[in-house]
């Protein structure tokens, strides 16, 4: 009983609460430029729009152009079920469940960015080469922070090494957990296609990454890929979340809204730094990348040191 | 029961007759169908009897006396071979049914016949190695397998380029054959006996045992392709028949694979070293493979690195088995070889998958050049089907069957990771990342391929004029799209037999406990993998019922305003690879020459991109130039004149009769 409305609690939030993501994202944005902004609540009023309006298709496309919004929304929605959310397992844990979930984005990004050079257009195929090349330079700072969760936690799942994940651990391996943060955050961003990496609301094909790889879909379909995107925005994020805030109170309800309000609060330092940087020029990309791979590297070797 | 060996010899017996119907039929077209059946039905019987072997509980040997002066021969079909004949007999039968459609008898009347024969006579040579028990035996039908590849991959070229890597190929082939013989006599000197012994027969502790791995890592790695052992690998598979490059990459380079398997599986007591040099070895070829595949625009080569990359993959995993097994560690031996193994059968599905589809867009383009491609998703819907699935499977992305043997090698690191003694052995915790990077490169890769080929507007007028494949060449290629899926979706299918081949590998494993399902949740993997398709197929439904009720437009893509795009506006294979090319042009070191654009109205210029075979043509080619400067007086004795040469071998008899006589006396 106890598990089943863990269980639907999780799927509601999971389906429910990414866009509100981007609702404070982008209030936290008008905040800085000193704008009242949109309601909180515009994302969901712009997908629920989009859903119901028509479709322009480009008559380069074929059934792949299609799919490939629906393959990523899957992908990720599949991921979502072995992410834990609230201090509760995820509805889905096992043994190496952590590689699934990475593996489950891999196979979105194949699809986006093939959908992308469906079109034909010299732009869409850029944003395809960027967003394919700097995720795989994302890949290894992820990586090395799963080691470093799996070896703080001893566990081989996501559920047991982000929900058993021990307050304490910050006083055992601190230093190596900051760095570990550190570079997931800058996944988190170079992943979600946010400032620095990537400006959202730019209008400039050629500076774009994930945005120009969209640039042609329309209607439902674009519903679809905003969707998945904050989806995909709430699950890194949860995994940040679950290791920068490693509260637990012990009671349930209490858990699921600590939780709910350090996702806030996450958007709302994500609208800050977006607010307060400037996007970085392309070349300087990979470095960022690859200075994640590094903190997270020197984190595992902190890690290393120590027996378990 | 039928005698799993039976099975099989009668599957070589098949597979070898397969060559004749086309030299004596009078019909070319009805002779090369008829050695299709044959090839079909050697792969009937050649796999029950892998199965059949994989579910009895004890090894069948026949014994061979042939009269030759190193004793009998002996052959035998246990675990291990029996998963290697899956494979060989699968993808033979698949190639000689899709050779039909690629490479017809009647328009091809001179060298079909040819291709046929040596086709056939590899197969039988690469079912002999798996069950061959005799060192002699070993080595004789791993010298008719290397020797009838070469026939096979330079029939149809009278091209220098076919001929230069038909002759690297022979040569490199060669100095591996060197290596094994020195592996076979130190064995020899070790068991006195020219038999293979039994699994954990020998101490690993002695320098012969040093000495006799690194023999076969020698060896058995240049056939493998491993990095640096790899150099004749890209050329001979992109200029080989598209499914000779199918059975080259999917079953041919495993025997190196196969080699290293059963040769690690004599010793016990072994070394925690020998893992970490395959593990290291198993990074160093992915790594390179996957970022070498990156710089290609030929689609053949590109696939041919792929295959270095998954080499490394599955070394990696034979890495982590045996530095498991040295440090007492049951558990990553058992993830560590299942993965390894799965791996292997897993790249034979979605390599040879992937070169039957390269080779139907060749056959429908007339070009190997990804960039003169495009748009074929619509000529070809089937093609590019299968296509997707296995560049999607070759990828490791779920639901198909490479992500479940990446998955498992992945967990054998983790394991690592939490239970060993992470300061002293930091391997396994550097490793887990350098196969992400190796799987996103990989993704990068397979994205460029099947977005740059298949999407898009048609690049040239041929790639336009594109047709879709026979029903001959199809019909390997969803068989093998089949497999992958099949093993995706349902992966613990498999766990039985790998674990019975694990076991026959490490006896001392049974003991310990240890089981693939207690390590590794295939089951979880399996509802994850439906979950997904489920979650697609609702996705779509919804989709479609939307789109049903919404007005649906049909307008040019976007151009930013620009109302007259051509083909050539398109991103090519090299635009989307310049910054992956560029970040590791220090290992790549790419050829580029951009023009000079000069004036307002500047002259017509071209712009060229290259990345070369840079260890080939900056290390080899100038090792061996300079040795042949160096050699120059040995090569006199290398004239061309016959009747010197038999010479040679009437001295080099007596000699040795001398030596024996003299030997024997003292």
């Amino acid at each position: 009983m106890h598990t089943a409305v863990n269980t639907l609690i999780h799927l509601l939030l999971t389906l429910l609460l990414p866009p509100l993501l981007l609702g404070v994202i982008n209030r936290t944005k008008a905040f800085f430029a000193g704008r009242t902004g949109a309601p909180l609540l515009q994302p969901y009023h712009d997908m629920l729009r989009l859903w119901r309006k028509g479709s322009v298709f480009s008559s380069t496309t074929t059934w792949l152009f299609r799919a490939g919004p629906l393959v990523t929304l899957a992908a990720t929605l599949a991921a979502a079920l072995l992410m834990p959310l609230g201090n509760q397992p995820a509805p889905l844990a096992f043994t190496g469940d952590m590689i699934l979930f990475a593996y489950l984005f891999g196979l979105g990004r194949f699809f986006t960015v093939a959908a992308a050079l469906d079109t034909g257009s010299s732009f869409e195929g850029m944003g395809g080469a960027r967003e394919a090349t700097f995720s795989c330079l994302a890949e290894p700072a992820l990586f090395f922070s799963l080691v470093v969760l799996a070896r703080v936690s001893s566990s081989l799942s996501l559920s047991g090494m982000l929900n058993d994940f021990p307050p304490a651990a910050w006083f055992g391996s601190g230093a190596a957990l900051l760095l570990m943060a550190g570079a997931l955050f800058i996944v988190l961003l170079a992943e979600n296609c946010r400032i620095p990496f990537d400006d959202p609301n730019t209008h400039l094909e050629l500076t774009m990454i994930h945005e120009v790889m969209v640039l042609d879909h329309s209607g439902p379909g674009l519903a679809t890929v905003l969707y998945g995107a904050s989806l995909k925005l709430f699950l890194l994020g949860a995994l940040f979340v679950h290791i920068t805030v490693p509260f637990r109170s012990g009671n349930v309800i209490i858990d699921w809204c600590a939780f709910v309000g350090a996702m806030v609060l996450l958007a709302v330092a994500i609208g800050t730094v977006e607010s307060t940087m400037a996007r970085l020029r392309l070349t300087r990309v990979p470095q960022l990348l690859v200075s994640a791979s590094l903190l997270s590297a020197f984190a595992m070797l902190l890690v290393l040191r120590q027996s378990p | 029961m039928i005698s799993p060996i039976l099975l099989t010899v009668t599957g070589i017996l098949l597979a070898a007759s397969a060559g004749i119907p086309l030299l004596v039929a009078g019909n070319p077209a009805k002779g090369q169908k008829i050695a299709a059946t044959l090839h079909v039905l050697a792969a009937t019987a050649g796999v029950s009897g892998a199965l059949a072997a994989l579910a009895r509980k004890e090894v069948e040997t026949w014994s061979i006396d042939w009269g030759i002066p190193f004793g009998p021969a002996e052959i035998g079909v246990d675990p291990l071979s029996a998963l290697f004949l899956l494979p060989i007999f699968t993808i033979s039968a698949c190639c000689a049914v899709y050779a039909v459609g690629y490479w017809p008898a009647e328009q091809n009347p001179e060298s079909a016949p040819k291709l046929t024969l040596f086709l056939a006579v590899l197969t039988a040579s690469l079912v002999t190695i798996v069950i061959a028990r005799h060192a002699v035996l070993f080595l004789a039908a791993w010298e008719v397998m290397t020797v009838s590849c070469y026939f096979a991959m330079t029939v149809g070229g009278r091209r220098k380029e076919v001929r230069d890597a038909g002759t690297l190929y022979l040569v490199v082939g060669h100095l591996g054959v060197l290596a094994l013989f020195a592996f076979f006599s130190l064995l020899k000197g070790a068991t006195s006996s020219w038999l293979l012994p039994g699994a954990g027969a020998l101490p690993a502790t002695s320098p012969a045992a040093t000495a006799i791995f690194i023999a076969a890592l020698a060896g058995f790695g240049i056939k493998s392709g491993i990095v640096p052992l790899h150099i004749w690998l890209p050329s001979a598979h992109a200029n080989a028949p598209s499914h000779v490059s199918a059975i080259m990459s999917g079953v041919l380079i495993k025997m190196g694979i196969y080699g290293m398997v059963r040769a690690v599986s004599l010793f016990t007591d072994i070394p925690f070293w020998w893992g970490v040099v395959l593990l290291a070895a198993g990074i160093v070829s992915g790594l390179v493979g996957v970022v070498f595949a990156i710089g290609q625009h030929d689609i053949k080569r590109l696939l041919a690195y792929h295959s270095i990359e998954n080499i490394g993959i599955i070394l990696m995993g034979l890495g982590v088995s045996l530095m498991g097994s040295s440090r007492g560690m049951p558990a990553l031996a058992l993830l560590g070889t299942a993965g390894a193994l799965l791996h292997t059968l897993n790249h034979a599905t979605f390599k040879s998958l992937l070169f039957f589809g390269a080779g139907s867009v060749i056959h429908a383009c007339g070009t190997r050049e990804i960039d003169r491609m495009g748009g074929l998703l619509r000529r070809m819907p089937l093609t590019a089907a299968f296509f997707l699935t296995g560049a999607v499977a070759i990828c490791g992305l779920p639901p198909l069957n490479g992500f479940v043997s990446e998955w498992l090698i992945y967990l054998g690191l983790f394991r690592g990771i939490i239970d060993a003694d992470t300061f002293n052995d930091p391997y396994f915790a550097l490793a887990a990342p350098a196969l992400a990077l190796i799987g996103g490169l990989a993704l990068a890769c397979f994205v460029k391929v099947f977005g740059i080929a298949f999407l898009g507007t048609p690049r040239s007028d041929r790639s336009a004029e594109s047709h879709e494949a026979g029903p001959a060449m199809l019909a390997p290629m969803g068989v093998l799209a089949a497999v992958c899926a099949g093993i995706g979706l349902f992966p613990q299918a498999v766990a039985p037999l790998l674990e019975t081949v694990v076991r026959s590998l490490d006896p001392g494993l049974a003991a310990t406990g240890t089981t693939l399902a207690g390590h590794a949740s295939l089951g979880m993997v399996s509802v994850v993998s439906l979950v997904l398709l489920l979650l697609v197929g609702a996705t779509t439904l919804l989709y479609r019922h939307r789109l049903a009720r919404s007005p649906v437009g049909v307008a040019q893509t976007w151009g930013c305003g620009y109302l007259a795009p051509t083909a050539r506006m398109q991103y090519t294979a090299s635009s989307f690879a310049a910054t992956l090319v560029g970040l590791f042009s220090g290992l790549l070191r790419p050829h580029t020459k951009t023009p000079l654009i000069q004036g307002h109205f500047p002259k017509q210029v071209s712009f060229r991109s290259h990345v070369p075979e840079a260890l080939l043509e900056g290390f080899y080619l100038p090792l061996f130039g300079l040795l042949n400067n160096r050699l120059s007086l040995v090569r006199r004795l290398q004239h061309g004149r016959l009747h010197l040469y038999i010479l040679y071998i009437v001295v080099t008899l007596i000699a040795l009769l001398a030596w024996s006589h003299f030997r024997i006396r003292s």
